[in-house]
């Protein structure tokens, strides 16, 4: 496959960006859309051109380093998967691909498609845990009684690799999916529950002060997450957001 | 914090534009009906009947407290709508080149801002017209008795000669669907979204809420947009 790429290129956070056409040629369609940018990036070194810098990890999916808005939609055109999990059999021969970072002002770029997600972890910092003793005396956790459905709900939203995909493709930038399964997955469970009002409150805060956007329920990060986590989630979040204000 | 959280944060706006939303559907279906008193046929039983209404709705102590009400939701659910769309903007300062937002969201979901402004804009016309004409205008100093003695404003004559106006009655008819076609959008979105805002999302009553909310969207416009086109159409000339 022969393909044009439109890639952003930044060269540090102060810059100001633009888009730089490039070619590739010879792209197996069984590669995975990484893969492809590694093609491309071995072309730009061979040239002595600085080569295209994205982020990556595992790339099989889980642990959400990857990210990039690829022809206007997070982690591209397929559902439930992220961009390491993209392959070029989805495009044609001939097709143009833009690609982009991932957007948001509390997603600063740092170089080229490498966004900042730090506020994330603050937003985790700020309340996703659960304060147990651990110092070689922990109950074991068969022993505490949890119902199956919540112990269900509670994983699928532990599911969340924080990728940011809902932030990407929600319009108005916001990191309500995300947010509303951290605080889902503890809240589920007995042992969050005893943190929850004080969880919820916190970590709405640090996300309000983060600059994320707020939720119009256009519903864009469901179908846009990787790991399918429900708009269900949300709801749950405003209820415990609530439940917590007026105590 | 708790007591800030429930003004300043996010998820408040949330909850207020979902309540002052859920109440003004509310309001639509008061107000409807009582509009369906304009089809009844031209005649002096349905004048006095529609102006009665008309007389009781501006001066029960009761009504007065829910359009007050009223008035106060539509304001707050601009204002907030508006400081929500300011602070969205700002939160995305760097657009994409490309995005694609129709692979993943439905148009009216991403453009309530836009359909509020066009509503907005046909309420303060719409007040204009009937409310400010009998509140302030020439209805106010021509009032007339009814055959159960009442002293009433003659909106009734006021409303019909405006949708029967040779030049503007027909104008006014489409102008008035438009409006009803963008309160269909903005109920298509909004009715269900305001549930989910306020916490209410279960697999179960999903599917029922959503439903609810199409079937609202369609009827209650439609029974408002049918009014003004039945008095133009229909309706024996006054």
């Amino acid at each position: 496959m022969n393909l044009t790429l439109k890639i952003w290129r930044q060269k540090n956070a102060e810059t100001k960006g633009k888009i730089v056409n490039y070619s590739v040629a010879d792209i197996e369609p069984d590669m995975s859309f990484l893969e492809m940018l590694d093609v491309l990036n071995e072309q730009l070194i061979m040239k002595g051109e600085e080569p295209v810098v994205f982020d990556h990890d595992c790339r099989e999916g889980i642990c959400g380093s990857c990210s990039l808005q690829i022809n206007g939609e997070p982690h591209g055109p397929d559902r439930g998967v992220t961009t390491c999990q993209l392959h070029m059999r989805r495009f044609k021969d001939g097709d143009t691909i833009t690609i982009e970072p991932f957007r948001a002002a509390a997603f600063p770029v740092i170089k080229d498609l490498v966004v900042d997600r730090g506020s994330f972890d603050r937003i985790q910092q700020a309340g996703g845990y659960i304060s147990v003793n651990t110092s070689g005396n922990t109950q074991d956790a068969n022993s505490i009684p949890v119902e199956k459905e919540n112990a269900d709900m509670s994983f699928y939203a532990a599911t969340c690799i924080g990728c940011g995909a809902c932030v990407a493709a929600c319009k108005n930038a916001s990191a309500m999916l995300f947010t509303s399964a951290k605080v889902s997955q503890f809240s589920l469970l007995p042992q969050g529950e005893v943190e929850a009002d004080r969880r919820v409150l916190a970590m709405v805060e640090q996300m309000d002060k983060e600059g994320f956007g707020n939720c119009t329920n256009t519903g864009a990060c469901e179908i846009e997450c990787p790991k399918g986590i429900s708009l269900e989630n949300i709801a749950r979040m405003n209820r415990e957001y609530m439940k917590a204000s007026v105590k | 914090m708790a007591k800030s959280a429930l003004l300043k944060s996010s998820l408040a706006k949330k909850y207020w534009m979902a309540f002052s939303g859920l109440f003004l559907c509310l309001f639509l279906v008061g107000h409807l009906f009582g509009n369906f008193q304009l089809l009844l046929p031209v005649g002096d039983a349905a004048r006095d009947q529609f102006n009665e209404y008309a007389l009781f709705m501006t001066s029960n102590p009761l009504i007065k407290v829910l359009s007050y009400l009223t008035y106060f939701s539509i304001i707050f659910h601009a204002i907030d709508g508006l400081m929500l769309t300011i602070r969205n903007r700002k939160a995305r300062p760097q657009g994409y080149v490309n995005f694609k937002p129709s692979a993943n969201t439905v148009w009216a979901s991403r453009n309530m801002g836009v359909l509020g402004t066009v509503i907005l804009a046909f309420i303060v016309v719409h007040l204009y017209m009937f409310w400010g004409q009998m509140k302030f205008g020439e209805l106010k100093d021509n009032l007339y008795t009814t055959a159960n003695d009442q002293e009433v404003a003659d909106l009734y004559t006021l409303t019909i000669q405006t949708f029967q106006d040779p030049q503007m009655g027909l104008i006014w008819a489409i102008l008035y669907g438009i409006a009803m076609l963008a309160i269909a959008f903005h109920l298509s979105h909004g009715f269900a979204s305001g549930f989910q805002s306020l916490g209410v999302n279960h697999p179960k009553y999903n599917g029922f809420i959503r439903k609810i909310g199409y079937a609202f969207a369609v009827l209650i416009p439609l029974g408002f947009a049918i009014i003004p086109f039945y008095i133009y159409f229909v309706l024996d000339k006054i």
